[in-house]
């Protein structure tokens, strides 16, 4: 009896982070131009900084300058969509559709695992869809047995970024504040990841400023898992992205259960 | 555990399935209920009335435990809103007043969302959504993105999905604004269906003063926060004097309550907002 009423309760539980889940994934799909919308800002980076900083960066004596650049652009990618579909949250807010989850029987706390693990999981396709273009571009793989590596990165990151924006969006009231987190909060986080430039010889303090951003361990290491080279230990990269995502998760959960409307 | 015990027994003993007592909302210097008191007896068909702005939003809010309140205890279902939130969640299904439904999602995935999050059993989802649509007369659309829908249908989708699954009590908020006489006759009587069959409470605000007379076993008149008015139709008539409910509702609540609601609306909206 006890039994079957604690798997009934798993069950409850699954049920309602995948239809969560599910509904993240279907209005991704369903909105064609977003996803078109979303891989040109790659591409015109891939394009105009890949081709554009290309001779200098080889005439510098480093290399293949998008080799370089593929893994920061695919890290660009997830964060700005992971972001986004965070602070959905805000949509739904104004929508009306928030009340709908809020007011079921289930956990908050699984509600916005679902809706997180949904957003990721939208987030870390983007950045396939990136990767796969970064190729066409004359981005090549170094190899592919790192490869599931790189996607556990592409995930990580994704589920940080989505946990962190439905954390803000849980605590602001309308989509004018998406702007200023915008400006203020992804772009720094993305320019100053070492996702750009290589961090040898740097200023100091912009050095610092780059090693307490979590987007720098992701592009690590993705760059690692995709062109075998790095500035930290991969375990690292791991462990604090890992440690980060579920401290993300934990601060959105408790920010997201108090929202009142 | 044996405090919760004793409550549920002391609920069964009174019959009360809401117990409201010196509930007061404050947004700032507004005072949008004002402490009010009163129960609703389990399986009682109970409307909530008042003009826009009277408090009724509000408290179905705190109710619903989507606003928590400034002071007062409130029960619902037995279960206290503010330490037994999940509990009391599990008790109640709502229509809402303004829209909450997703318009990306088609009309039969918004049913099936909700059946899925609110414990529907799956063997009797497709069944259930088939007749609720079928009710409302959306079945032969529901493959429509809702976003392509007219006003009306959205209402009408609404109310379906809140009758989805069968919960102890049923909050509507002026669940039929805005539809036609025909859909609203037909939504009225598959609830009051509901209400006999399953024994599920009703608590709805309405400002079809018809709907009340003809449906309601008790009622509560809300207005400036406060309640002004409680009882049976019949028993309101009789205090006030009057032949009919629109009239003793009117003569209740006065003629220059509009403009003062339009700003209290607001008042809360911009708190909500700066919040």
């Amino acid at each position: 009896m006890l039994l079957s009423n604690i798997s009934e309760k798993n069950n409850y539980m699954l049920n309602t982070i995948y239809i969560l889940w599910l509904r993240q994934i279907k209005r991704y799909a369903r909105s064609k131009a977003r996803i078109l919308g979303s891989l040109g800002q790659p591409i015109l980076f891939l394009v105009a900084l890949g081709f554009g900083f290309g001779p200098m960066y080889q005439a510098s004596g480093q290399g293949d300058f998008i080799q370089f650049l593929a893994p920061g652009i695919i890290a660009m990618s997830i964060i700005f969509t992971a972001m986004y579909t965070g602070m959905e949250v805000i949509w739904d807010k104004q929508f009306g559709f928030l009340k709908e989850t809020l007011v079921a029987p289930a956990s908050r706390f699984n509600i916005m695992l679902g809706r997180t693990f949904g957003g990721a999981t939208v987030a870390f396709l983007q950045g396939v869809f990136v990767l796969l273009i970064s190729t066409f571009f004359g981005f090549s793989i170094e190899s592919y047995i790192y490869l599931p590596l790189a996607f556990l990165f592409m995930f990580l990151i994704a589920i940080f970024f989505t946990a962190f924006g439905t954390a803000i969006a849980s605590v602001l009231e309308d989509m004018q504040g998406f702007h200023l987190i915008m400006s203020f909060i992804v772009m720094p986080t993305f320019f100053l990841s070492g996702a750009l430039f290589p961090l040898d010889g740097i200023n100091r303090t912009l050095y610092y400023i780059i090693r307490v951003n979590p987007l720098t361990y992701g592009v690590d290491g993705l760059r690692q898992s995709l062109i075998l080279e790095g500035s930290f230990n991969l375990g690292f990269d791991i462990l604090i992205l890992s440690a980060l995502a579920l401290l993300a998760i934990f601060i959105g959960s408790r920010l997201f259960n108090r929202i009142q409307i | 555990m044996a405090k919760k015990m004793k409550i549920k027994i002391s609920n069964m003993e009174n019959d009360n399935i809401i117990e409201i007592k010196n509930l007061t909302k404050k947004f700032k210097d507004l005072t949008a209920v004002d402490n009010i008191s009163f129960n609703v007896k389990k399986g009682e068909f109970f409307a909530f009335l008042g003009p826009n702005g009277a408090g009724k939003s509000t408290t179905i809010k705190i109710l619903t435990t989507l606003l928590s309140p400034t002071s007062g205890s409130i029960n619902v279902n037995g279960y206290n809103i503010l330490e037994e939130k999940n509990k009391v969640r599990e008790s109640f299904g709502i229509v809402f007043q303004d829209q909450s439904l997703d318009v990306e999602l088609t009309a039969y995935e918004n049913m099936h969302f909700h059946a899925v999050l609110y414990r529907v059993p799956k063997k009797e989802r497709k069944q259930k959504i088939k007749e609720l649509l079928e009710m409302v007369e959306l079945w032969d659309k529901r493959n429509k993105q809702v976003k392509k829908y007219s006003g009306g249908m959205k209402r009408r989708l609404e109310i379906a999905r809140g009758l989805l699954h069968h919960p102890n009590i049923l909050f509507l908020d002026e669940p039929t604004l805005g539809l036609d006489p025909q859909t609203r006759r037909h939504i009225w009587s598959y609830i009051s269906k509901l209400n006999k069959r399953e024994n599920i409470t009703i608590f709805f605000s309405t400002h079809y003063m018809d709907e009340v007379e003809k449906i309601a076993d008790k009622v509560a008149i809300i207005d400036n926060g406060k309640i002004v008015s409680q009882g049976t139709v019949a028993e309101i008539l009789e205090k006030q004097q009057r032949a009919n409910l629109e009239e003793a509702f009117i003569s209740l609540t006065g003629k220059n309550i509009k403009e003062e609601s339009a700003d209290n609306l607001d008042v809360i909206k911009q708190y909500i907002r700066k919040k």
